[in-house]
C-alpha cells in the first residue's frame, strides 16, 4: 500500500508521520502530482492559518488536485477546513469538497477561543469510527469550526455543535488531530489506512 | 464537554529526568521517554518536558530525547527551555514537539512572541510566566505590592506587572499560558488561586496553573475557584504522592470533565 502525505506550508507535519511509523505504515512526504495520484491512500494534514495555507495550495496547483482525486482522502485540522467551501478566517475560498462554510466560534463569557484541548465526540455515521465509543476524547486545537451538515459523520460540542469529522464520497475529514488523540486517535487513522 | 487537563512535567538534563522518581515498574527511571510513556499510558492529558540543560551539548541531547519522544508517545507535549530564537523553536518542532513554551526570552524579546505565532502559528506558542508576589515598598513604589513576572527560574525580578505581561503576550499571539507562582512552587500547600483566577478570568486562551500542587484537593480548586483549563505538577507525580488515574476519578466524583482513559 502506498501512503502519501501532501506537502505543503502547513506548519509541523511531523507528528503525522511519527503516528505512521507507530503504525508501522511507510509514506511519502510529497506535494509531486504523480505521486499523490498513485497513492493508494492520500493524508492532507495542516495546523496554521488558512488564507496562506490556501495560496500555497494554489501556487501547487493542488487546490485542482487534492478535489481531483478518487481514492480516499483525509484531511485533519486545516487540512478539513480547506476541503470545505469557504473559512471566516481571513475570508479564504477554499476548495469546496465539502460544501459547508467554516466559522470563527461565537463569542461566549467564559468560553476560550481557541478550543484547545480534549474534547468528547458523537453522533457517529460512518464506518472510519468503526470500534470507537461514543463521546470518546480527542485532541482539538482550532479557533474555527464546521457547522453540522449533511456531511457531518461525528460531532463535537463546544459553545455550539460542530462538525468533528465529514465525509463524502472519497473524501474524509477530522476536525481534531487524530496523530496526538491517543489510542482512539490512532484507531481512527488505522481505519481509514484500512478502507 | 472540554476537560481539565492533567500535565506532569518532566525536567531534563542531558537527556535524563533529573528530580528523583519512584516508579519500581520502569526500567530506568531517569530516561524520560520511558517515564513520559508510562504517564501517558495512565491518563495524562499532555506533558512538558523541560530542558534545565545549560550546555550547547546538552541541547542537541534534549533535541534528541525530543523525538524519541515523538515518536513513542501519542499525546500532545510541550518542550521548553532556554528557547530564543526562531531556530531553536524549528528544530525542536520539527524533532516533533507540538508546542514550544518560552519564558525569559519573551521577557527579553516580546517581539519574539509575534513573530513565532506568524511563522509557527499561535497554537504552538506557550508563553511560560514565572511571577513571585512583591510586597509595597515605599523606595520602590513602582514594582512593589503586586505579583512581579520573574526571569531565569524565578530568580530574576523584572518590571513587569502579571496580568499586564498575560494580556500583552495574549495580544502578541502567545497560544497558551503556563503560570508558575513561585510563592507557592514547591510547598504542596496549594497552588496560587486569586493569582491563577485572576489571570484565567482576564485570558480569552487557557491557563495552565503550576506551583503548589500537594493534594488531589489542590487540583479541584485550582480548576474551580482557580478558573484554570490545566494543572500540571512534576514532584508529586515522580514520587508517586498521587496517582494520575487516582487524580482523574476523584477529580470527576468531584464533577469535573475529565478525559479517562482506564
Amino acid at each position: 500500500m502506498k501512503t502519501v502525505i501532501i506537502k505543503y506550508n502547513a506548519g509541523n507535519v511531523q507528528s503525522v508521520m511519527y503516528a505512521l511509523d507507530r503504525l508501522g505504515i511507510s509514506y511519502l512526504y510529497t506535494d509531486e502530482e504523480e505521486e499523490i495520484r498513485s497513492a493508494d491512500k492520500v493524508i492532507f494534514p495542516g495546523v496554521g492559518e488558512a488564507s496562506t495555507a490556501m495560496a500555497y495550495l494554489k501556487s501547487k496547483k493542488l487546490d485542482q488536485l487534492i478535489p481531483s482525486l478518487t481514492q480516499p482522502v483525509l484531511g485533519t485540522c486545516v487540512g478539513m477546513q480547506l476541503m470545505c467551501r469557504y473559512s471566516e478566517e481571513n475570508n479564504t475560498t477554499c476548495m469546496g469538497i465539502f460544501d459547508v462554510d467554516v466559522q470563527r466560534f461565537p463569542v461566549e463569557p467564559g468560553m476560550k477561543v481557541p478550543h484547545m484541548g480534549w474534547n468528547n465526540i458523537f453522533d457517529f455515521k460512518d464506518p472510519i469510527t468503526a470500534q470507537i465509543p461514543t463521546n470518546a476524547y480527542v485532541y482539538f486545537v482550532h479557533s474555527y469550526a464546521a457547522p453540522v451538515c449533511a456531511h457531518t459523520i461525528a460531532t463535537c460540542e463546544y459553545i455550539q455543535p460542530f462538525s468533528a469529522m465529514l465525509h463524502k464520497d472519497n473524501f474524509y475529514a477530522a476536525q481534531f488531530h487524530c496523530e496526538i488523540s491517543g489510542n482512539i486517535g490512532e484507531k481512527i487513522l488505522q481505519n481509514f489506512l484500512n478502507m | 464537554m472540554l476537560t481539565k487537563r492533567i500535565i506532569p512535567c518532566l525536567d531534563v538534563k542531558d537527556g535524563r529526568t533529573v528530580k528523583g522518581v519512584n516508579f519500581v515498574n520502569l526500567r530506568d527511571a531517569g530516561d524520560a521517554v520511558e517515564l513520559g510513556a508510562l504517564y501517558a499510558e495512565q491518563g495524562a492529558d499532555e506533558l512538558v518536558f523541560l530542558d534545565i540543560t545549560a550546555t550547547v551539548e546538552g541541547r542537541k541531547t534534549f533535541a534528541e530525547l525530543v523525538k524519541r519522544v515523538a515518536h513513542t508517545i501519542n499525546i500532545p507535549f510541550t518542550v521548553g527551555g532556554g528557547i530564543s530564537s526562531i531556530a531553536d523553536v524549528s528544530t525542536l518542532l520539527h524533532a516533533g514537539a507540538d508546542k514550544v513554551s518560552i519564558n525569559s526570552s519573551a521577557v527579553r524579546t516580546p517581539e519574539l512572541i509575534d513573530q513565532l505565532a506568524l511563522e509557527f502559528g499561535s497554537q504552538c506558542i506557550v508563553v511560560a510566566i514565572d511571577t513571585r508576589f512583591i510586597p509595597y515598598i515605599e523606595d520602590f513604589p513602582e514594582a512593589g505590592g503586586d505579583h512581579i513576572v520573574h526571569t531565569h527560574g524565578g530568580r530574576t525580578p523584572t518590571e513587569l506587572r502579571t496580568l499586564a505581561w498575560a494580556k500583552e503576550v495574549e495580544n502578541r499571539g502567545a497560544g497558551e499560558l503556563l503560570l508558575t507562582s513561585m510563592d507557592t512552587d514547591g510547598t504542596k500547600n496549594g497552588f496560587a488561586l486569586e493569582l491563577t483566577a485572576t489571570v484565567s478570568g482576564n485570558a480569552r486562551i487557557p491557563v495552565i496553573a503550576s506551583g503548589g500542587a500537594g493534594t488531589m484537593q489542590h487540583f479541584r480548586d485550582v480548576f474551580t475557584t482557580g478558573k484554570a483549563d490545566a494543572g500540571l505538577a512534576a514532584s508529586i507525580f515522580h514520587f508517586r504522592e498521587i496517582d494520575i488515574p487516582d487524580l482523574k476519578s476523584y477529580l470527576q466524583r468531584q464533577g469535573l470533565p475529565m478525559r479517562m482513559t482506564i
